[in-house]
């Protein structure tokens, strides 16, 4: 199993928000994760990623065998995590290339792999910004500094491609994106597919999921996973509206 | 006040001695000398009462009784060579304490059209060397027209385009007791010359040095001027700076000035914009740590029309430093269609060091457009967290981000090896791995 979250509480601004949720995921599959507004959907991302305003408060990821809680976040990284940010962060004065090429040296480095000279580098990352129809001119821009929603999305799922992470979660990465746009991630996501990776996704629409088929979809509200089954339960979400998993949740508790 | 009147005391005597001596210079030089040195006997050093130096306090050195340097400092050509530039910049006037030092320096080679001597060569050549410094009642500019011994003179002729960039270091070198230094510099540029260069400051040694800075760049019609100040002394140093830039019509003036402290580094720049369609940008980088307080005051004055003036200066503090910046911008009647723009960023990496920034605009014109802003503010968490998530460690990703924070200004450094030099620099007075 590659990741194995058990029991998870996480509180962020002194306000419980996970509560006890359990979730394991094997290579190679993809898991969506839906749920409504507030129902702790970004937090488990941010949690998984280590971020400083998400405290966990109880229960444990173990990740590749590994207590993943004890990482920071960027030796959760090295080791294969990744997480495309609903929010992308501006760092103006950092250029794009300088900033994947630290990050993807970073990364062979934990592994024990060569770092790649500038050559190697512009050759791997030209490649894999055509995967994703990015202007060559991004790259030379300062990291994600006045690109629009949808470059800024298209940006993270571009520097998944080049980090090639073995669990990669995706917070809400279809927000603000138009149907071309989405269309472009979702190529890029579903060209990273492989029998050695998971996918976490995680989206409020199921529009995202016609797309990047999941194996699995899991239905978070209060903190917890309400219900899990196949791509099927995605269409009954979009049918039925998450008021209807309210209602179950409530009865069953 | 009877120990600053002391000081008054050892200053005039060690006027009076210098005044027998052959550097005192010619009559008009004495008359100048003469006429500084009392402005500076009437007025004192300032007090924090004086609005200029509300959060300058250069108590510390009204009260160090700091003394001319009488020897030659023997210096080494190995000691100076870090701060020198290698092959990169050939052409270098060395100044040791104030004294020309033609051993140290390499002006062989220069290329046509331009001469570089110092102030007495200058006079035999008949060149003015009247510079609006000379009426300045700044106490420190009056000390140093008093004192200073070998002036610098760079003359570019009309039309020549100086491409090699010129590099004039300022050493002090202060022997076992407190070293007064007044390093002075004129660069005349004629009608339609281009030149480039670097001033810098650099000191050995740990005794206490007051470094009395003047720089005059007098810019003809059409002339382009790139400068680069380099103020990297010791930390017993107190570096107080004063640079006169004039611009004539259509010429343009592209200063940055990259400062690492000492105990005070205080730099006062007045920018004139005196002929139509001048453009002058004064950019500025500043990292201070522990005791350190570094101020910038800086003038642009827009005389005439047309005129586009340029301002970008970050701070980054640390330790219990502090940091003051005033930009004063006056647009006088006359300039209408000025274009001034003002920025004051500072970067605060620890919770004891502060800074005062205020914006001055001074405008008497009703067709022109300023602008301005300031603001301070820690390392962004977020950035930080976005580095790191990628598989960035916490120190690259802070060093990382104050790069970049410093970049506007050190990408504006033409010169890549000196731009290399500065970037290394900034991550050493940081503690940072570079």
């Amino acid at each position: 199993m590659l990741l194995e979250i058990k029991d998870l509480c996480v509180s962020a601004e002194d306000k419980d928000i996970l509560k006890s949720l359990n979730l394991s995921v094997n290579a190679g599959e993809v898991h969506a994760i839906m749920g409504p507004n507030g129902s702790g959907k970004s937090t488990l991302a941010r949690a998984l990623s280590g971020h400083p305003g998400y405290a966990v408060t109880g229960g444990s990821i173990t990740y590749n065998g590994k207590d993943l809680l004890d990482m920071a976040p960027e030796e959760r990284a090295c080791e294969g995590v990744f997480m495309a940010f609903q929010y992308p962060v501006e760092i103006p004065g950092v250029n794009n290339a300088y900033f994947l090429k630290a990050a993807l040296n970073a990364v062979r480095k934990h592994r024990g792999e060569q770092e790649l000279d500038a050559v190697e580098f512009m050759t791997l990352i030209r490649e894999k910004a055509s995967l994703l129809e990015m202007d060559q001119s991004m790259l030379h821009r300062a990291v994600n500094e006045g690109f629009s929603g949808g470059e800024k999305k298209r940006n993270e799922i571009f520097q998944m491609a080049v980090l090639e992470p073995k669990l990669a979660v995706l917070d809400e990465t279809d927000s603000g994106l138009d149907i071309d746009a989405l269309r472009v991630v979702a190529n890029g996501v579903n060209a990273l597919r492989s029998p050695d990776r998971a996918i976490v996704v995680v989206t409020h629409y199921q529009r995202l999921l016609d797309y990047i088929v999941p194996d699995f979809v899991h239905v978070l509200s209060g903190g917890r996973i309400v219900r899990s089954g196949g791509k099927e339960l995605a269409l009954e979400l979009e049918e039925k509206g998450y008021g209807w998993i309210d209602a179950v949740a409530g009865a069953g508790a | 006040m009877a120990q600053v009147a002391e000081r008054q005391e050892t200053y005039a005597a060690a006027f009076e001695r210098f005044r027998t001596t052959p550097a005192f210079g010619p009559e008009w030089l004495r008359t100048a000398r003469s006429a500084a040195f009392g402005r500076f006997l009437e007025r004192g050093f300032p007090t924090t009462r004086d609005e200029e130096w509300k959060f300058t306090n250069v108590a510390p050195v009204a009260a160090t009784p700091f003394q001319r340097v009488n020897e030659d400092a023997s210096v080494s050509a190995e000691t100076l060579e870090p701060f020198l530039f290698g092959d990169s910049l050939r052409l270098q006037a060395v100044v040791v304490n104030g004294r020309f030092a033609p051993a140290l320096s390499s002006l062989k080679d220069l290329p046509a059209g331009v001469t570089i001597s110092t102030f007495v060569e200058a006079l035999a050549a008949h060149e003015s060397l009247d510079g609006p410094s000379l009426k300045s009642d700044h106490a420190f500019v009056s000390l140093n027209t008093a004192f200073f011994e070998d002036g610098i003179f760079v003359h570019v002729d009309p039309k020549a385009v100086i491409t090699e960039p010129i590099h004039v270091l300022f050493l002090s070198a202060p022997g076992s007791t407190p070293a007064l230094v007044a390093p002075r510099l004129m660069v005349v540029a004629g009608e339609q010359s281009q030149v480039s260069l670097v001033e810098s400051y650099a000191g050995l040694g740990t005794s206490s040095v007051l470094t009395t800075a003047v720089t005059e760049v007098m810019l003809g019609p059409g002339a382009v001027v790139d400068h680069v100040k380099i103020q990297r002394e010791t930390a017993q140093a107190f570096h107080l700076a004063s640079t006169f830039v004039h611009l004539h019509r259509s010429s343009t003036f592209a200063s940055r000035a990259i400062t690492f402290g000492g105990r005070i580094a205080r730099n006062d720049i007045t920018a004139t914009m005196a002929g139509e369609g001048a453009e002058c940008t004064l950019n500025g980088l500043y990292v201070a740590d522990g005791d350190t307080l570094v101020d910038t005051h800086t003038t642009i004055d827009h005389a005439q029309a047309h005129c586009p003036s340029h301002e970008i200066y970050k701070g980054i503090l640390s330790g219990r430093s502090k940091a003051v910046f005033n930009g004063k911008i006056i647009v006088r009647p006359d300039a209408q269609k000025t274009d001034a723009k003002q920025t004051n960023k500072a970067l605060l990496l620890s919770p004891d060091a502060t800074i005062n920034t205020k914006p001055q605009l001074e405008i008497f014109a009703d067709d022109v457009k300023c602008t301005h802003g300031a603001t301070i503010g820690q390392l962004d968490e977020d950035g930080l967290f976005y580095l790191r998530a990628r598989g960035i460690s916490e120190k690259d990703a802070r060093n990382m981000l104050i790069h970049a924070f410093a970049s506007d200004v050190l990408n504006g450094v033409a010169n890549e090896v000196v731009r290399a030099r500065l970037e290394a620099l900034l991550l050493e007075k940081l503690h940072l791995p570079s």
